[in-house]
């Protein structure tokens, strides 16, 4: 479903603060793949993202996604494959705009638009039904302006304009970074839900080597702009936090040194 | 002090506003709905007011003179969106550049810098001719204009192509994760913001009856005045309102400009206010729009603080 051939990635090329982000990076994805992403920081776990994002231009390498090379594409016309969650719940919705606007919009994803209605009457009817599956009240508040949802409020229905309309691919950017504990573990299980539910290939970045063990089918660790680390099936299963550190130190030479990695729960 | 004479002010303010109305409203799709602070504006104003004028000189039918000046508009406001699109450059810069050359290109389609329409056909003599009073003529085909217009761009937000354009000037990263080019709408906005403001110009011309190369200096000022009155004065609630409010608030602020030099002309002032300090006073008005809701919100948090002690 997706493949990272060879990928290079250096920012600020040819100055002092040159970074080398991606190197040589190789990814294969199989339909249906649930993967977490876990490294330290500034690894080049989101910048892995925004290469299959198309957010920036590769100096070398290949991105397909679904038998299409989309190498060559600009973020927005690789959109019709992708749904996106950011970390910032400010970034994926329009806060002017009212709860159905943003929904219809995203229904929209990928598609030529009109001088058509933005918005058909049955189409909000569907928008309530999938409200009422989140649980959160919104489904009463379609004209509410998103901008005063709270930011769990946001991040669930991000989710939902990212799967609103089936994605081949589903990228996940610790998309619960921002929240509170108890609404990061439930944006994070409707996350499993509807991946699990619609058997949507997905990349997940996350700090929480708890929730990378425990969701999806397969675990990726990345260093310098490697991927360094790839298990899945049985054996990831019964992976357990310290298997994750000693690996880390085997393959790195040094101990995984990051303030935001949480290890205990 | 004569009442009749401030009633005539109104209805005068009133005429000028909504003319200018139509110009606003083309200011507020890039400057608030886009979230664009183009500059364009000074020059496609003139452009419109140009166009307008050299037509109807040559024997256009007036309304047809009026659509041409507001595609020459749209042409304007494609250039701006190109050049800061395609060749990025950022948007003050791009704006100014194109109201820059406008301003040869202005003088070249006049062939002087003042172009007068004595006794020329125009649409407010057409109006008149059908047995309407001249004073009122402006007015009802000011309100005409400004009424189809509010409808149409409400429409058009409401349509998908209008639904992104909103999104782009909201949020830019959402619109490119959800598959539309920003640039596209972007450019779109320009172009339909401009035209509305070549069109406002073309009125004007038709209405005071003459084009003059510095018609539209300023004119980025005053459409911000009007947009920030009628958001003072107005809901915020929809874009109906809002578009409204805007439409008000040019209104507003010709009245105010009227009273002003009605004041001025009977007080016994030492300094005389004529038209020409109305730049200063419209710069004063819009800083004070400006400064004032953040000092409300300051207050409010103040307030709020303290209640928390
Ligand atoms: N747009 C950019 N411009 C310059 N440098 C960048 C840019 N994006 C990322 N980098 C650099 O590339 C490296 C990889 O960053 P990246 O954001 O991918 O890390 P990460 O694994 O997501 O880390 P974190 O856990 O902190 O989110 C970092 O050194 C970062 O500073
Ligand atoms: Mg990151």
């Amino acid at each position: 479903m997706l493949d990272i051939k060879h990928v290079y990635k250096t920012f600020n090329k040819g100055t002092p603060v040159q970074k080398e982000a991606l190197i040589d990076l190789n990814l294969h994805l199989e339909e249906g793949d649930f993967v977490t992403i876990i490294g330290g920081n500034g690894a080049g776990k989101s910048t892995m993202l925004n290469a299959v994002a198309g957010v920036f231009e590769l100096d070398k390498g290949h991105v397909s996604i679904d038998g299409h090379d989309v190498t060559k594409d600009p973020e927005y016309k690789r959109a019709k494959y992708i749904g996106r969650v950011f970390q910032d719940p400010l970034r994926g919705t329009a806060g002017d705009m009212w709860i159905e606007e943003n929904l219809a919009f995203a229904l929209r994803r990928g598609k030529n638009r009109s001088f058509r209605w933005g918005i058909s009457n049955k189409e909000r009817e569907q928008f309530v039904e999938l409200l009422k599956t989140l649980d959160l009240g919104l489904e009463d508040r379609l004209d509410s302006k998103v901008g005063l949802l709270s930011g769990g409020q946001r991040q669930a229905l991000t989710l939902l304009m990212a799967t609103i309309k089936k994605p081949q691919l589903l990228l996940l950017d610790e998309h619960t970074a921002a929240l509170d504990p108890k609404t990061a573990k439930t944006v994070l299980d409707m996350t499993n839900k509807v991946v699990t539910e619609n058997n949507l290939t997905t990349l997940m970045v996350t700090h929480n080597m708890n929730d990378a063990i425990k969701y999806g089918n397969r675990l990726i660790m990345m260093d310098h702009g490697h991927i360094i680390f790839d298990i899945s099936g049985e054996e990831k299963k019964n992976l357990k936090v310290s298997d994750l550190l000693a690996k880390f130190e085997e393959v790195s030479g040094k101990e995984l040194s990051n303030d935001r990695m949480l290890f205990a729960k | 002090m004569n009442i009749i004479s401030w009633l005539w002010d109104i209805q005068g303010g009133a005429t000028l506003g909504v003319i200018w109305a139509i110009m606003a409203l083309g200011l507020y799709l890039t400057y608030r709905v886009l979230n664009y602070a183009d500059l364009t504006v000074d020059g496609s104003l003139t452009l419109g007011g140009a166009i307008s004028a050299v037509c109807v000189a040559a024997g256009v039918q007036p309304i047809l003179a009026i659509l041409i000046a507001t595609v020459g508009g749209m042409m304007a406001g494609s250039v701006t969106g190109f050049l800061h699109t395609k060749f990025k450059i950022p948007d003050l810069l791009a704006g100014i550049l194109t109201q820059f050359a406008l301003y040869s290109i202005n003088l070249r389609i006049m062939g002087k810098a003042n172009f007068g329409l004595l006794n020329e056909v125009t649409l407010f003599s057409q109006i008149k001719d059908l047995g309407i009073p001249s004073k009122w003529a402006g007015l009802l085909i000011g309100v005409v204009f400004a009424v189809v217009l509010i409808i149409g761009v409400y429409c058009f937000f409401g349509t998908e192509i209008g639904c992104a354009l909103r999104a782009t000037g909201n949020n830019p990263h959402m619109v490119k994760a959800m598959g539309a080019n920003t640039k596209v709408y972007i450019v779109l906005g320009l172009v339909v913001g401009n035209g509305l403001v070549a069109m406002s110009g073309a009125l004007l011309a038709q209405y005071q009856g003459y084009a003059d190369i510095n018609m539209g200096v300023g004119t980025i000022v005053i459409g911000l005045a009007a947009i920030m009155i009628g958001e003072v004065l107005f809901s915020k609630k929809t874009y109906f309102h809002r578009l409204a409010g805007v439409v008000i608030g040019s209104v507003v602020y010709r009245i105010i400009i009227a009273f002003v030099l009605r004041i001025s002309l009977t007080a016994d002032t030492v300094i005389k206010i004529t038209a020409d300090d109305m730049k200063l006073i419209t710069a004063i008005i819009v800083v004070i729009a400006l400064v004032v809701p953040g000092l409300k919100d300051a207050a409010l948090a103040k307030t709020s603080a303290k209640e928390g002690e």
